[in-house]
């Protein structure tokens, strides 16, 4: 499957670069959203993964503004797809005009800075400034246009709540959830007390909550590692396993077990980013209870994102920075966000009337714009993600994993993960 | 042809007078014909290795270049580190771990694998209606793409929500723990093995069994042996030389099982604690999760290695049990025997 997928972009891509004509140098520093220097024919490739929003209407109005630009989206299935893909033909050429890069690996790509256009200088404060931060390499190249962000919020069950003799409606779950992972914990025990089951999904999206929290997780800017010895990781991992197991249904997201049991009522919270809320009403839609609770445990939360990269080989680098910074332009941005859900990540999108007034019917109503505007200036930590960082994070996750099925101890997997990170 | 048939027998001829050798001249045809008698041979069986030294041979050698160092597969370059990388992986805990369900996962697939296949060929080997349907049926589930088969069988063998684990439930047994339990998640694993290989050996199998001269099984029955006996005494025998034939493939196929541990989980890590890691799915993570190409070199060559060990033994046992490849050797001493006794 994966290879097929590599295949398909791979085939693409190389049909679109021999066929689009050399341009560089002949583009001027054109305007945004202006038509190309000489009008000459351009064929601009990208490449996303899951679902930016990028419908054909919607690129259709950058080919209808510039009638010399032909453009050709392919999607991978998934992020990893893309990563391989990314890291198979970068600084060798085959990659697309714009790749799209997730947050995940971005540190990753970061490594290769130099091998990226950077963003025109004139560009930089568009976005969150973690967001730009985040893509900026040493030398104060911004390598990436950000496109989306995922500002975390509480999705959960009104029904289940209900029944669990918890307060049902958004207000009153916002101010009960309204405090620390401990606190969260405790509504957890509760509704476990009260019901019998489960409340939280996965003890690992917990813990996925909980180190996004942790400016310096696993290792540190000056390549010293902190992992193992790190205060504030063994307290995750601690509060994790002691408090977020007991009340989690599944120990990770995305297996086959836990997409099916949206069918069921096997869990009733799960921390939701903006993208997570399309997925649960993917997956379950016709339970029309789920809801949002505009908050989140110990103040706001990240998690995933991407942003859009031009190699600096390419073929059409010019062309492609135009379009990059029209597609992460913030009305793009709302407009995508409309469409899937992708919340934008430039600042200016947080005013838009669009965006504000945007009400999520799947979520009874949500105002699912003002609250990831909301959720996303409660942001206050960039975690520092080195290249290695998922690499740990991974193993660290394996660890929760390990108790949540039994086959080790507390003290025995934490041991485990200890030597594997050594072993690195 | 003719060339061919007389060329070789000339100097053969001329060995005896060679003092006439200088005079002899022999024209550009005849040169040309001698050169094709002596070159086309390899030229023609060229295009193999031409193609195998670039998509083989080179692949393998400059493995061996990388897996010696720290290797870069972006800039392309690396840094020499000796055998540093053999010693990382030899030390890996996880890697022995990966050795161990491999071989599990290859003992649980073989075995059962070939007894089926052997059943099925005998029960396809009788006289049944619609011979041809069901002999085609058998073969279906090799005809399916492996990553599809293991997305069903994932699927059944949920944890919670399986259908396996749902149907043990109605009939009042626990459920079993697929994604926790080594050994189970290697029943589930092999299932998918199973359920692929069976009938492509069971054909194979049958095949050979076919071949068999059925005037044994008829003398067998006029001495009065039962179906049984005669399955065990004429059919196991006769078999013999394709069942080795067919367990060194699935051996090389167990080897570098894959699709199925890969496609158990979403994931595709092999388990939590490592229970359904193979060697390959390991080399995979190593080399495509983590970019670590000069690990993943050196685990190939390992694994190259160990494939070359086991080959080797898989040789001599077959030595052993078989001194007749041709299949003749097992049936010649029985037709001997015949005769005489006739």
């Amino acid at each position: 499957m994966n290879a097929r997928a590599l295949r398909r972009v791979g085939l693409i891509a190389g049909v679109a670069t021999t066929s689009a004509l050399v341009l560089a140098g002949c583009a001027g520093g054109g305007n945004q959203g202006g038509t190309g220097a000489e009008g000459e024919k351009v064929t601009l490739t990208i490449a996303t993964f899951n679902n930016f929003g990028y419908t054909d209407e919607f690129l259709q109005k950058y080919e209808d503004a510039n009638p010399n630009v032909t453009i050709v989206h392919n999607k991978a299935a998934e992020s990893g797809d893309a990563r391989k893909n990314f890291f198979q033909k970068l600084g060798k050429g085959g990659l697309a005009d714009i790749e799209a890069v997730e947050v995940d690996w971005l540190s990753e790509a970061m490594q290769y800075s130099d091998l990226l256009a950077p963003v025109p200088d004139d560009l930089k404060g568009r976005w969150l400034d973690w967001k730009e931060k985040a893509a900026t390499d040493p030398e104060g190249n911004l390598i990436g246009y950000g496109t989306d962000i995922g500002p975390q919020a509480i999705c959960y069950r009104s029904d289940l709540f209900e029944a669990a003799g918890l307060p049902s409606e958004p207000a009153e779950v916002e101010a009960l959830f309204d405090g620390d992972w401990n606190n969260y914990f405790d509504v957890a025990d509760q509704y476990r007390e009260a019901s019998g089951k489960a409340m939280i999904d996965s003890a690992n999206s917990v813990l996925q909550g909980i180190v996004n929290q942790i400016e310096y997780t696993y290792d540190k800017p000056d390549g010293s590692v902190i992992a193992t010895s790190n205060p504030e990781i063994a307290d995750a991992y601690k509060s994790v396993v002691e408090r977020a197991v007991p009340n989690s249904a599944y120990s990770a997201q995305w297996g086959d077990d836990w997409i099916a049991s949206f069918q069921g009522d096997d869990f009733a919270t799960v921390l939701c980013p903006g993208w997570m809320q399309g997925i649960i009403s993917g997956y379950a839609p016709d339970q029309k209870n789920w809801k949002i609770a505009n908050t989140f445990p110990n103040g706001g939360g990240n998690w995933g994102g991407s942003y859009l990269t031009i190699p600096a080989n390419g073929k059409n680098v010019k062309e492609a920075q135009k379009l990059a910074e029209w597609l992460s332009a913030p009305e793009q941005q709302v407009e995508a966000f409309v469409n899937v859900g992708a919340f934008p990540s430039q600042v200016d999108a947080y005013e838009n009337a669009d965006l504000q007034g945007y009400v999520n019917d799947y979520y009874n109503g949500a105002k699912t714009g003002e609250i990831g505007a909301d959720r996303a200036e409660a942001v206050t930590v960039l975690p520092f993600k080195s290249a290695n960082y998922f690499k740990y994070h991974d193993a660290l996750q394996n660890a929760v994993n390990r108790v949540f099925d039994k086959s080790e101890s507390e003290d025995a997997a934490w041991k485990t993960w200890v030597a594997e990170v050594e072993a690195f | 042809m003719t060339t061919t048939d007389i060329r070789p027998h000339t100097p053969v001829e001329d060995r005896p007078t060679a003092a006439d050798r200088p005079i002899r001249v022999l024209s550009f045809r005849q040169r040309l014909s001698r050169w094709d008698v002596k070159v086309s041979p390899y030229l023609y069986i060229s295009p193999f290795f031409i193609l195998f030294a670039i998509v083989g041979l080179f692949p393998i050698g400059f493995t061996a270049v990388i897996s010696f160092q720290e290797w870069d597969l972006i800039r392309n370059s690396g840094t020499f580190v000796g055998f540093d990388q053999y010693a990382w992986i030899l030390n890996d805990p996880k890697f022995w771990v990966a050795l161990r369900n491999t071989f599990s996962i290859f003992l649980l697939s073989t075995v059962p694998q070939l007894l089926l296949a052997v059943f099925i060929a005998a029960m396809l080997d009788r006289n049944i209606r619609a011979k041809t349907f069901w002999r085609m049926s058998v073969l279906l589930p090799f005809v399916m793409a492996p990553v599809a088969v293991a997305l069903i069988f994932s699927n059944m063998f949920g944890d919670v929500h399986g259908l396996v684990n749902n149907a043990l439930s109605t009939i009042g047994l626990d459920p079993i723990a697929w994604h926790k339990d080594p050994f189970w998640s290697h029943v589930a694993i092999a299932t998918m093995v199973n359920f692929r290989w069976t009938g492509y050996n069971a054909l194979i199998l049958l095949a050979a069994m076919q071949a068999v001269p059925r005037e044994y099984y008829e003398a067998a029955t006029v001495d009065g042996a039962g179906a049984f006996r005669q399955f065990v005494s004429i059919t196991l025998p006769s078999l013999r030389p394709t069942l080795i034939f067919v367990i060194i493939t699935s051996t090389i196929g167990g080897l570098q099982i894959f699709d199925e541990p890969r496609m158990f989980d979403n994931t595709g890590e092999g388990g939590p604690a490592q229970q359904w890691l193979t060697i390959t799915l390991y080399l995979y993570n190593i080399g495509w999760g983590e970019f670590n190409f000069g690990r993943a070199a050196a685990l190939a060559w390992i694994l190259f290695i160990i494939i070359v060990v086991i080959g080797l033994a898989n040789l001599l046992i077959t030595r052993r049990l078989v001194r007749d490849e041709g299949g003749r050797g097992v049936k010649m001493p029985r037709r001997a025997r015949k005769d005489t006794a006739r």
